[in-house]
């Protein structure tokens, strides 16, 4: 379970992040949603320490991550398998030295164990034959799914995926959100899943918290999300003029 | 704009400040801090890199790799400059000599320590600055701006020394062994002149580069590559590690490391030269 307790974070005179607390829940998938540019990546980027907060505290399973040092850090990141919304794939490696790099630089494992993890964890996303391809040979979908792989290499005990499906057509993205809901359930993660994509909303949501203009403006279950009569949180959901007249907005 | 620095006191403090000539000071007052800021910056990167590494493994293998690229990438480019500039340089000292009394085996003489005191080790450090530094700093930038630094760090490597030790390292070894490759091209380069101008015979030449060596020499040239192979490597690391932006700032950041490096290089060669041949 992580905690975030009251962080701010600006960027300058620039304040992205007002005074945003959140759960995230062992277990299940923990989904952020809301508009592009309400703070999303920033605020995953803050709980994992890659921006440090100006205020408030982050915490894992009850170790307060903001006030460790360099070292203690690590040992939490170590547990840590993120996803970025750029991919993030070295470019100098392989697919195959690029889900293999968190193994060989923290495990003692042996390069046939490593290669058997890594054909592994490549299976499951879908990736079998791009073992020896560079991220530049790859489509934007399939960096994507490399990337996962990657990030899924050390089996984490907290999984952050920003947008994992954005860029892949409807039945992968299925196939991936499907993917994290079982590595999630199988081994008991924390994972969190930032998406604008509805159809993984309804399909994956347990835990979903709305950010609108960095703000946490609601949370609940995809039951709540039809039910609610939040107006910027209907908004997003029924963003089509359709949509809109459907639900009578 | 000028002044952001600098806190009004009292009216004193205002009147000194308006005064046209103190301008030039205030300028200059802004360039020193913001100086001092970046070579504080530089050494707190440096101590980011020099913390004791997490896997030994792969940063042997880290090393090797940039030891192939910055050493044998820059083969080429090297010998091509030292053949010719060895030949110029020998054409224009014999060009220069138009006494009988000066033996001829002289220009051999200043071929040789032309190469090995400055040209081979500062002018090919200086191409090596805008070669290798301009690659350093886009390679890492690039790195940097596409959240492959952040990647990094979230897998919880130390990225600055992951990515910048190695190549100080790779640049430790391989070019102080380019500098000694291009002293010898640069004395062929020489020789060459001595078989085909007709100006010089080939015994006076090869007679006037053994004429009165130092092994000091060749010593001096290479502690000075050591502290250019190192400001060829680190200057241009900082500025990639520390890009903000995008592709624009990528090329703006690999334009200053190569500046900041060639003048680094300059600087420190006069004051290394001051210290160890005098
Ligand atoms: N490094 C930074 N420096 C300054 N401002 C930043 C920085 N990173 C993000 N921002 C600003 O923070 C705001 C939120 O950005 P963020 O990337 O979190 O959006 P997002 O919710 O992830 O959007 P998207 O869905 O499009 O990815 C934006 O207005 C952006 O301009
Ligand atoms: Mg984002």
């Amino acid at each position: 379970m992580i905690e975030v307790k009251n962080i701010n974070k600006s960027f300058g005179k620039k304040q992205i992040l007002h005074d945003v607390s959140i759960s995230f829940l062992r277990g299940k998938i923990n989904l952020i949603i809301g508009a592009s540019g309400s703070g999303k990546s920033v605020l995953t980027k803050c709980i994992v320490g890659l921006h440090e907060i100006d205020s408030g505290s982050v915490e894992y399973d009850g170790r307060n991550f903001s006030i460790m040092n360099f070292k203690q850090r690590k040992a939490v990141r170590k547990e840590i398998g993120m996803l970025f919304q750029g991919s993030a794939l070295f470019d100098s490696l392989t697919v195959e030295e690029n889900v293999k790099f968190p193994m060989e630089m923290y495990t003692k494992q042996s390069e046939e164990e490593i290669l058997e993890r890594v054909n592994f964890c490549l299976k499951r996303v879908q990736l079998e034959n791009a073992n020896h391809l560079y991220p530049a040979e790859l489509s934007g979908g399939m960096q994507k799914r490399a990337a996962l792989a990657r990030a899924i290499a050390l089996n984490p005990k907290y999984l952050f995926c920003d947008e994992p499906n954005s860029g892949l057509d409807p039945q992968t993205g299925i196939v991936i959100d499907n993917l994290i809901q079982e590595i999630t359930h199988e081994y008991d993660m924390t994972t969190i899943v930032i998406t604008h994509d509805m159809n993984s909303v309804m399909e994956t949501g347990e835990n979903i918290s709305f950010i609108h203009q960095g703000n946490i403006w609601w949370t609940g279950n995809k039951e709540d999300i039809l039910k609610t009569d939040n107006k910027e949180l209907n908004e997003f959901v029924y963003s089509s003029k359709i949509m809109q007249k459907f639900k009578g907005l | 704009m000028v002044f952001h620095y600098v806190n009004i006191k009292n009216a004193d403090d205002l009147y000194f400040r308006s005064s046209v000539r103190n301008i030039y000071f205030y300028i200059l007052l802004t360039y020193m801090l913001k100086a001092f800021h970046h070579i504080g910056k530089y050494f707190l990167l440096l101590a980011r890199v020099f913390k004791k590494p997490d896997n030994y493994k792969l940063y042997g293998r880290q090393t090797i790799n940039e030891m192939v690229s910055l050493g044998l990438g820059s083969l080429g480019l090297i010998s091509i400059i030292s053949l010719f500039m060895g030949a110029v340089v020998t054409l224009q000292t014999v060009a220069a000599i138009d006494s009988p009394l000066i033996p001829l085996y002289t220009v051999g003489y200043a071929t040789r320590q032309s190469f090995i005191l400055e040209l081979a080790p500062t002018i090919m450090c200086l191409i090596l600055a805008g070669k290798i530094g301009s690659n350093i700093s886009s390679e890492i930038g690039t790195m940097r701006i596409t959240e492959q630094i952040d990647a990094l760090e979230i897998m919880g490597v130390n990225s600055a020394s992951y990515l910048i030790f190695p190549k100080i390292v790779a640049a430790l070894f391989t070019i102080p062994m380019i500098v000694v490759y291009s002293m010898f091209l640069g004395l062929v380069g020489g020789w060459v002149v001595g078989l085909y101008s007709g100006m010089l015979t080939v015994e006076d030449y090869l007679y006037g580069i053994r004429w009165d060596f130092k092994t000091f020499d060749v010593i001096y040239a290479l502690i000075k590559t050591l502290f250019f192979a190192f400001i060829i490597t680190s200057i241009p690391s900082y500025h990639g590690y520390y890009t903000r932006g995008g592709a624009l700032e990528i090329g703006k950041s690999s334009t200053k490391s190569v500046v900041y490096s060639s003048i680094s290089i300059l600087v420190i060669n006069y004051i290394l030269t001051q210290l160890l041949l005098i």
